[in-house]
């Protein structure tokens, strides 16, 4: 059945343009226009490739009471995340086939949106002994990566990444220089010194990064730094791609839209890793990302359950969900004239898709049918108790939020709305 | 009435008013503490509880004297032994507290912001006796008292804090309020023991200790922290008191009445010579003790009043 989404401002990221048109797919696919079957009427919203969040945290295996796939996947449709790429640093961590195998088949059966994986790059993400990454890649692992455990020996490190790179697979790293930022739950300056909080220079992130770039050159791998917060690491990155290293980087949609000043009177919901930053850091990822040095926005959504939240702000856990308010906060940027509507569509879907080698993330003929109708004017007051995550660690609890998806469409099938 | 707040979680949140009539009040329990009879009344009735989750014998000695002159049941529970070690969170602590109805809660953790969480979960006043390296309110107003009763007044003088400012509550509620009380004050130690931006607080950094006390009315020392210490800040105790620590001869650069503060316990040989911080005309780091007392006993005074005032609508 050839199925026709007519009516709509359509986004396509692969030339940054929005332009009202329409969609034809059938069996899933994107296909050229023909005589249609049925006709779906966007009713002028915006029509675009469904969003890629690269580096979900799904509490499975571990960690099920705070995040399902079935939870993480009602999350994902509601938030117009079509394909969610999911983290290693579970309990245990997935560095062998045998875990990854299972998790596969768990997300499978319950998710209603695409999911890949990505495998730990050390066992037990320890940093000691690198994981099994040809047979990892085999069964599925789409990317390597220790997240936020930056392995700290770096002959391990280049010793991975010589061999990710035999296999042609790609490393993701945690630019953070791990002692600088041990035990450290602030970003260093007035507000850190003011409350108290033991705080980290944004250099340590600069310092990571210098590391990794290095060891990039060395050996040729392509790399992919997941979140660049600060200022200072901008020139850093800005130099390694235009000497045409293999890398790339990401940042998160908190430390684009919120700042340290958040975290006011020690809220733990605004407890991230890396912590909040600067307001001048947050303009200089903003320019990062216009500039399209930074390739990537993702949520980094980290399901945490009140008991790990509801402490001291040193000893509480770190994260946010935010697998549903991607695109609202995102929208923010739009709406106050940061970034353009297309850019950040395009951060969102062919870029990691791009980086991972997925067919999704465009609006061409042969894509998979991975879209969504959404409404960039629609305001609503975010309650944290509605979403669909079976955490509810949010940041944005209460604030004023405008635009939301009204329709997710996975490989063909409407999934949520519509 | 200047001083209305439920809770005293630290100096940032009150304003110069407030912690005049404090001082003001503190005055008063000063003459009820030199007299024979010490009792007074304005906590009869109320359940007092000391929760320190941090070793203190001064400070809790203090808060337990306090809330017994004005008549308050106090009691003490040393949190570091109890349920935390079987996995109790400090919300739950709180609840369970909380569901014997006591009155004030003395709180002293050693996390910066803990006070202020555990303040949102219980119906009674709670009183910030030192979080992590916060603010230790009551601190910084006895020492302001201290101040006011050896100098005359509480502005327009030149303070140096020296030390271990990073790890430092106290230097942070001092700060505060002798800002607020438009006070120069100087910070004096080395960069590894400074806080990042801590000049954006309105105060001078000094690194050299001779500049920094160069015609100050007040010298105030901090404890160098050693439980605190990482290793690695300093190289050593005999550097650091060759640099830091306060002496007769580095004392002379400041005014020739200048005052010695320090809120104790004094690593003498460290931070400060220990024959100096026994110098009657120069010292007053006794009075400093006895002055606590008083403005504890002022603090919670005030407190069950604004309590009771919420409490009847």
């Amino acid at each position: 059945m050839k199925t026709l989404l007519t009516n709509a401002k359509v986004i396509d990221p692969v030339t940054e343009t929005i332009s009202d048109g329409e969609i034809m797919f059938e069996d899933g696919i994107i296909i050229s226009r023909e005589k249609e079957d049925k006709t779906i009427d966007c009713q002028g919203l915006y029509l675009s490739p469904g969003l890629i969040d690269l580096g979900v945290k799904v509490g499975e295996p571990g960690e099920r009471h705070k995040e399902s796939y079935k939870s993480a996947g009602a999350a994902a449709a509601a938030g117009g995340v079509t394909t969610i790429v999911t983290r290693p640093d579970t309990h245990p961590a997935i560095d062998t086939p045998e875990v990854l195998e299972f998790i596969r088949r768990r997300a499978h059966e319950v998710c209603p949106v695409n999911v890949v994986h990505m495998a730990a790059l050390t066992k037990e993400r320890a940093g000691r002994e690198m994981t099994e990454i040809g047979f990892l890649k085999d069964a599925g692992a789409i990317a390597f990566t220790d997240f936020n455990n930056v392995v700290r020996n770096s002959k391990i490190l280049s010793r991975a990444l010589s061999y990710a790179k035999s296999m042609d697979a790609l490393v993701i790293g945690h630019p953070q220089d791990p002692d600088l930022s041990d035990e450290t739950v602030a970003t260093s300056g007035k507000f850190a010194s003011l409350r108290g909080l033991p705080s980290v220079t944004p250099l340590a992130e600069r310092m990571g990064l210098d590391r990794d770039m290095a060891l990039v050159e060395l050996t040729g791998a392509q790399y992919h730094f997941d979140q660049i917060t600060t200022a200072r690491s901008i020139p850093a990155l800005e130099r390694a791609k235009k000497n045409g290293h293999k890398v790339t980087a990401g940042t998160s949609i908190h430390h684009l839209t919120l700042n340290e000043f958040d975290i006011a009177d020690y809220r733990s919901f605004f407890k991230l890793d890396p912590p909040l930053r600067s307001e001048n850091d947050r303009l200089a990822i903003i320019d990062a990302v216009n500039s399209g040095f930074i390739d990537v926005i993702s949520s980094f959504h980290t399901p945490q359950d009140e008991e790990s939240k509801r402490l001291p702000f040193e000893t509480a856990a770190a994260g946010a969900v935010g697998l549903e308010t991607l695109l609202p906060a995102s929208l923010q940027l739009f709406h106050n004239q940061s970034v353009s509507l297309a850019k950040l569509i395009k951060t969102m879907t062919l870029n990691p898709a791009t980086l991972l080698g997925l067919p999704s993330g465009r609006i061409t003929p042969g894509a998979p049918a991975d879209l969504i109708i959404f409404d960039t004017d629609v305001p609503f007051i975010l309650d944290r108790e509605r979403l669909r995550s079976k955490s509810k660690n949010t940041p944005f609890d209460g604030h004023k939020m405008q635009g939301r998806v009204m329709q997710t469409i996975v490989n063909g099938k409407t999934i949520f709305g519509g | 009435m200047s001083f209305k707040d439920k809770h005293l979680l630290g100096i940032e949140a009150i304003r110069p008013e407030a912690i005049l009539e404090i001082l003001d009040l503190a005055e008063e329990y000063v003459q009820l503490n030199r007299s024979r009879d010490k009792r007074a009344q304005s906590l009869t009735g109320l359940t007092q509880i000391n929760m320190f989750f941090e070793n203190s014998t001064r400070t809790q000695a203090s808060f337990e004297l306090a809330g017994k002159r004005l008549g308050a049941n106090v009691m003490n529970l040393s949190m570091e032994a109890s349920s935390l070690k079987k996995g109790e969170t400090l919300i739950d602590t709180a609840l369970t507290l909380n569901a014997m109805q006591p009155d004030l809660l003395v709180v002293r953790h050693p996390q910066s912001g803990a006070v202020d969480l555990l303040s949102q979960k219980v119906n009674c006043s709670v009183l910030n006796a030192g979080d992590g390296r916060h603010e230790h309110p009551t601190q910084a107003l006895l020492d302001a008292l201290t101040i006011r009763r050896a100098k005359g007044r509480l502005h327009r003088l030149s303070i140096a804090i020296c030390g271990d400012i990073a790890h430092s509550r106290v230097a942070r509620s001092n700060i505060i309020l002798l800002g607020k009380m438009e006070n120069r004050v100087r910070l004096v130690g080395p960069p590894t023991l400074m806080p990042s931006e801590i000049n954006e607080l309105g105060v001078e950094v000094y690194q050299d200790m001779r500049q920094g006390l160069k015609d100050v009315d007040v010298v105030m020392m901090l404890r160098l922290q050693k439980e605190r210490m990482d290793g690695g800040f300093i190289p050593s105790e005999r550097e650091y008191y060759y640099r830091f620590g306060l002496n007769k001869e580095k004392l002379s650069l400041a005014k020739e009445d200048a005052i010695v503060m320090h809120p104790g316990p004094m690593n003498r040989g460290v931070e400060i010579d220990g024959e100096l911080a026994d110098d009657i005309n120069r010292s007053v780091i006794q009075e400093q003790v006895e002055m606590g007392v008083a403005v504890r006993m002022a603090a919670m005074h005030l407190l069950a009043r604004n309590y009771n005032i919420e409490d009847n609508g």
